[in-house]
């Protein structure tokens, strides 16, 4: 009966099985692998003129905020068929975030776990150190071209806070980065790269003082300075028009990949493996593949102490339908509709709701999620690092996790791709903890005792 | 499903949102709306909170439902949806307190976030309201794009659905915002959290002008109002000037005695501010702005 007001955003040809055309005016890479702008220009899995993906997404939010998502769809709309934006977004990726980002094959993994060979997207050698940049350079040009002069942002482990204060810096843009209080205690080396770039940190100390608190606190002054500011979401949550803008800027890491594992093993993968908190890197590894009904989706999620134990931060896996951050969704709640505190070691999962493509993607069955605890992640880790000299972010171990179990699953002849999203750079506090590296005189024993033999125990039981 | 689908039912409290403002404009007043979150600080103060409103002058008590994440709220009423939350308030508490209101002969609708409505579920939420003698129900963070599940509940248990607009909704959103609102349509008098503030907006009476030529309904403004004056201020264009955050400060202040007191004493000023406007404007029933303001 209500209309809806949001006009469809357009629609263009598949950019996947257009062989790599860039619209913009850079044409193909002599390696021929797509650019950013490839990802952007429309998809046949955009959502509604509602925003809606099946029965998740839509705007749920305050009137006061509608003309300010409409400005925004109205924005992107141009925006993303238009070649002096999108060659502009290749050029930053090139030459600023450093993509395409490699292709490595696990080699040491694999025989490690002795299953399906591996192989690792590697999110974690961009620019700031992790995917998150993808989407943010996207949006703060969307930013300067809709005339604004001021980004906001939330942040939970710190990374998309740095990588906004970074293209804000880039774009000499103002920066104010909302953060739970307790997330800046935990992740106060990134609220000094975030001072140090030059944005503001509010620590937020309203509910339980972590993501999405910090998330509403940017609504707030989203909602008073809508003006001249512009509210630069960091996943692919919130309400329409984010999950597509975000998941379009993100598009660009399965684009490559495809690419790279076909040249690499020249077939496609049986699985793509990626952690999900928003679910932004998952989307971004996911889309590619939606459209190849033999590769399996797998999303995992953060299971803190375990499920059973309700100290998770597992939407899907673990939680119920309800309205979040403007969004239609999974999330997590108690009987009476309140949020939930979501519990996980690793910050940038710790988020008790999930984007809603994510959601839409479960209840179709395209995309399986799984949730693997702390204990599970942090064994990935230290597996990583031992064998490929790689260490991720605490997120994305949990895509590791996962992906080693799937890999023991399908045996030998199978094929997983891991979405590398971080590094484990600003992790290391936490590892020094949990590991015990901050004795040198029993850093050795301890770390050998936990991969080799607690970790060990664990894959080999898996 | 949608309202219209559900035909005429029957309204089960009959429209009394609708016969306060024919009162109040009749009375050639605005009508003074008092809002509190439920259950602060405690169950059994808030319950003699609505009451003190209700006897000191306030027409109509907005009851607050206490959320995790009241993204629209400023820090008073976030810090008092967590101390009542902290000491115990379930959603089930509300129906019961709006009861005890209906009983004394008080005008209740209640304020909520949209998630607990859907996980009470839409229509026994509406229904369990109505059996409880509340008249409507205030929703921030819906907007009439999203609610044809809510409006059809609201319809067929005679629960008024409440919509806000704000001072950046264009014209075309005003009007369909209006279409689906029933007892009266809140203007957010500024773009921005609840919150008492100094100076009443400058947006809140064109906003109000903006509206009255797009509908009959009558016009509540909210968001920062805590003195008479400024009521008063308020009155001359509006039909309901709602007032939160400055009683909320109050309710949970020194022992129940003394909020009760302090409740009465600002209902009582603001009460007189909604008639002085009456006295210099001499507004007539449902005219238009251009008289009003
Ligand atoms: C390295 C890394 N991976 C994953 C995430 C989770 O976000 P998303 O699910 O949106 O990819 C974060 C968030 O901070 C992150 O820093």
């Amino acid at each position: 009966m209500v209309s809806p007001v949001v006009a469809p955003l357009a629609v263009g040809p598949d950019p996947d099985r257009a062989g790599g055309r860039s619209p913009s005016w850079l044409g193909p890479r002599p390696d021929g692998l797509p650019r950013p702008s490839a990802a952007v220009t429309g998809t046949a899995h955009d959502p509604d003129a509602r925003g809606y993906y099946g029965s998740f997404g839509g705007r749920w939010l305050p009137e006061a905020l509608v003309v300010a998502v409409d400005e925004v769809a109205d924005a992107y709309a141009k925006a993303r068929l238009d070649p002096v934006f999108l060659t502009e977004l290749d050029r930053l990726a090139e030459t600023y975030a450093g993509r395409p980002s490699p292709l490595t094959d696990a080699e040491r993994l694999t025989a490690q776990v002795g299953g399906a060979r591996i192989v690792l997207k590697r999110e974690d050698l961009n620019h700031t150190g992790s995917h998150k940049i993808n989407n943010v350079l996207g949006q703060a040009l969307l930013t300067r071209r809709m005339g604004k002069t001021r980004v906001i942002a939330e942040t939970g482990a710190g990374q998309h806070g740095v990588a906004t204060a970074t293209a804000a810096a880039l774009l000499g843009l103002d920066c104010t980065i909302y953060m739970g209080r307790v997330d800046t205690e935990r992740q106060a080396l990134n609220v000094a790269r975030m001072r140090l770039l030059g944005a503001e940190v509010v620590a937020v100390d309203s509910g339980s003082a972590t993501l999405k608190d910090a998330i509403n606190e940017a609504f707030r002054d989203w909602v008073t300075n809508v003006d001249h500011t512009y509210y630069l979401f960091g996943t692919v949550g919130g309400p329409h028009p984010f999950p597509l803008i975000v998941r379009d800027f993100q598009r660009i890491i399965g684009l490559e990949a495809r690419a790279q594992t076909l040249a690499l093993t020249g077939r496609l993968p049986d699985a793509v493996a990626a952690c999900v908190g928003g679910g932004s890197n998952a989307i971004g590894i996911f889309h590619a593949f939606l459209d190849d009904p033999g590769v399996r989706l797998l999303g995992l999620e953060a299971g803190g102490d375990g499920i059973e134990t309700g100290r998770h931060a597992s939407t899907i896996t673990g939680g119920t339908v309800g309205v979040l951050h403007g969004a239609r969704s999974f999330l997590l709640q108690d009987e009476d509709g309140q949020i939930r505190e979501s519990h996980s070691i690793s910050a940038g999962l710790d988020y008790p709701g999930v984007g809603p493509e994510h959601a839409h993607l479960a209840e179709v069955g395209r995309a399986e999620f799984r949730s693997v605890t702390d204990r599970e992640a942090m064994d990935a880790m230290a597996l990583l690092a031992r064998t490929e000299g790689i260490i991720p972010a605490i997120e994305s171990a949990h895509a590791v996790a996962g992906a080693v179990d799937l890999a023991r699953e399908l045996g030998p002849d199978g094929l997983v791709l891991v979405n590398v999203s971080g590094r484990g750079d600003k992790d290391m506090e936490t590892a020094m903890r949990w590991f015990g590296l901050g004795d040198p005189s029993t850093a050795e024993a301890q770390v050998a005792d936990r991969t080799s033999t607690e970790g060990g125990v664990a894959v080999d039981g898996r | 499903m949608t309202a219209t689908d559900t035909g005429a039912t029957a309204r089960g409290t009959g429209d009394r949102l609708a016969e306060l403002f024919t009162a109040t404009r009749g009375a050639g007043r605005a009508a003074l709306v008092g809002y509190l979150p439920a259950g602060y600080p405690t169950a059994e103060r808030s319950a003699r909170a609505y009451a003190a409103l209700l006897d000191s002058g306030c027409d109509l008590v907005e009851v607050g439902v206490p959320y995790s994440d009241p993204v629209i709220d400023g820090p008073v009423i976030q810090a008092a949806s967590d101390t009542a939350r902290g000491n115990g308030f379930r959603l089930s508490d509300l129906f019961g307190l709006v009861e005890g209101i209906a009983a004394r002969g008080g005008r209740a609708v209640v304020m909520t976030y949209i998630n607990p409505v859907l996980s009470y579920g839409m229509d026994r939420f509406a229904r369990d309201l109505a059996a409880a003698g509340g008249l409507g129900v205030i929703t921030p963070d819906l907007i009439v794009d999203e609610a044809d599940e809510w409006l059809a509940a609201a319809d067929r248990h005679g629960i008024d659905p409440i919509f806000l607009v704000a001072p950046a909704s264009s014209a075309e959103r005003i009007a369909r915002t209006a279409q689906h609102t029933r007892g009266f349509l809140y203007a957010a008098s500024t773009m921005g959290v609840t919150g008492a503030r100094d100076q009443v907006s400058s947006a809140a009476p064109e906003l109000v002008t903006r509206c009255r030529a797009l509908t009959d309904l009558p016009i509540g403004v909210g968001l920062g109002v805590r003195t008479g004056a400024q009521a008063a201020e308020i009155a001359r264009f509006a039909d309901a000037v709602i007032v939160g955050s400055a009683f909320t400060s109050m309710a949970g202040a020194g022992d129940a005695a003394e909020a009760d007191a302090a409740l009465a004493g600002l209902a009582a000023e603001l009460a007189d501010g909604v008639r002085i406007a009456a006295a210099a404007a001499a507004p007539s029933a449902g005219s238009a702005v251009g008289d009003r303001s």
